[in-house]
């Protein structure tokens, strides 16, 4: 699976697509890969604050909880709802479900983050470890 | 310094087989065992779980383990150790049933089968074999009967679902329409001859579990005989997800979880399993005092009314927010489309419909006393 390089990747492996002030996160596909069939999206409420590196939320499948961990700080600007409908959308497009949009506080954290070309190294070496 | 002897990993005989297919694998008390297959071929946890509600599905259970208890007072063993009645077995029939601690609590439980007119074959859990074995041997000692670990011997395949008994039908010369839920035959299987095979399982559903050599050529080679015979029937190799999110529907209790050695019988809900009236049974007169002096806490069926996903050891809440009990099981249920657990509670919140609470994250999720099992098999 190529990983899109219009955005940025966390070691805990959610994606990052920045748009000027904002951005948009979600999960990578190795991540619902690893999860299996997802049943469940739990994202903050609009406005909330989210802190780099600290967990926002949750994704579980039929057998795993996992948390969710921001790859930036800002606040909440909207939610994808379409998840708690239909959260196998993560499954079927995890860099196309997006969970939540945020306002950037501080873009330069982005700089710690890992390419799309990292991001596939890192995965390649957890998987294959 | 001492070295540190490292953890084996064991692996049945199909290791490579599940590996090759490029199913997720896991560690499971001790066993390296696929949890999922992938989609490509159909599988996934709840396409797995469905393919055994509606078709067919086949799991490696051979981490499983197989004493045989034979001889002159094979029964009389057996009765000792296990507290269902075993004298009730004809040749051929087997029986759910537990080997206790003198507490009343659990061993482990047990499906008992009788295989000729001294000769049984009690099938354990895969965490418990060595625990297990040593128990049955040493408690076993003053009979006339020979105790053998055949554990390492077969690879156990179940086949589950309303169309194993066509699917299994087509490999073998055994009429397995005479064979009814809970008793077992003998059979060519795939060339094989003479392959046990139990019409038992652990999916709340039809199904057969049959005892292969354990040789990787011989068990790769069955396993895929059954794949290709299964295609017409929607065949889906399982793992241990789907496993266990079918046997919690059906409320079939998992060693650790709903039962173990803190728990006993009558908590757990297993009475018509455990005859009061046959002889002396290790852990009888524990039982006996326990259901004299009261049973404080017993096991319910829980739905989630409110979003959220109650998972083993989470706690369990009165309305008011209290701890009562803690969940031994809870997933989502893939056919039922709910979220459910089950869970010890005191006995005041066992009735049908009384709101409770499960803990998810430091909230109290609204959630409901509901029947079990949660899945029964239509009658047919």
């Amino acid at each position: 699976m190529p990983y899109p390089t219009d955005r940025k990747y966390t070691r805990e492996h959610e994606w990052i697509q920045v748009n000027g002030n904002s951005a948009t996160v979600g999960i990578t596909d190795y991540a619902q890969q690893s999860l299996g069939d997802i049943v469940f999206v739990e994202t903050p409420k609009i406005g909330a604050e989210l802190t780099a590196g600290r967990t926002f939320g949750t994704v579980e499948s039929v057998k795993a909880v996992s948390d969710l961990f921001a790859p930036a700080s800002g606040s909440v600007t909207e939610v994808n709802g379409e998840l708690a409908s239909a959260p196998e959308k993560v499954n079927s497009d995890a860099h196309g479900a997006w969970m939540v949009k945020i306002t950037l506080k501080n873009p330069a954290e982005l700089d710690a983050l890992l390419s799309a070309s990292d991001y596939e190294k890192f995965v390649a070496e957890e998987a294959g470890h | 310094m001492s070295a540190v002897e490292a953890p084996t990993i064991r692996k049945t005989a199909l290791n490579a087989v599940h590996r090759q297919m490029g199913a997720r694998m896991v560690e499971f008390n001790g066993w390296d065992m696929p949890v999922e297959y992938p989609a490509s071929l159909g599988g996934g946890i709840i396409n797995e779980h469905m393919a055994v509600r509606t078709g067919a599905g086949i799991f490696d259970v051979s981490h499983m383990g197989d004493i045989k208890l034979a001889g002159r007072e094979a029964l009389p063993a057996v009765q000792h150790i296990s507290m269902n009645d075993a004298s009730r077995l004809a040749i051929g029939q087997a029986q759910y049933s537990a080997l206790l601690y003198p507490e009343g609590t659990f061993v482990d439980d047990v499906i008992v089968h009788r295989l000729g007119e001294d000769e049984y074959l009690l099938v354990i859990n895969a965490g418990t074999r060595e625990k297990d074995f040593s128990w049955v041997r040493d408690n076993t000692r003053q009979f006339d009967c020979v105790v053998e670990n055949l554990s390492d011997d077969f690879t156990q395949i179940a086949i589950q679902g309303p169309k194993a008994v066509n699917l299994l039908q087509k490999l073998t010369d055994a009429d397995l329409s005479a064979v009814k839920f809970y008793w077992v035959t003998r059979g060519t299987v795939c060339g094989l001859k003479s392959i046990l095979m139990g019409r038992t399982g652990y999916t709340a559903e039809d199904g057969f579990e049959i005892y292969i050599p354990s040789d990787e050529g011989t068990s790769a080679f069955v396993w895929n005989e059954i794949l290709i015979a299964g295609k017409e029937f929607g065949v889906v190799p399982c793992g241990l997800g789907a496993r266990n999110t079918l046997r919690l529907e059906g409320k079939l209790p998992l060693y650790g979880h709903e039962i173990s050695d803190t728990i006993n019988v009558w908590e757990a809900g297993l009475d018509r399993f455990c005859k009061m009236g046959k002889p002396e049974f290790i852990g009888r007169a524990a039982l006996e005092q326990s259901k004299a002096t009261g049973i404080h806490r017993g096991l319910i069926g829980l739905e989630m009314t409110e979003r959220g996903i109650a998972r083993d050891g989470y706690k369990v809440l009165d309305s008011a927010g209290r701890e009562i009990g803690y969940v031994t099981s809870g997933s989502p249920a893939p056919y039922l489309k709910k979220n459910v657990a089950l869970a010890y509670v005191p006995k005041e919140f066992e009735p049908t419909g009384t709101p409770l609470r499960v803990e998810i994250r430091g909230q109290g999720v609204g959630a409901v006393v509901v029947p079990t099992p949660f899945y029964k098999r239509p009658k047919k």
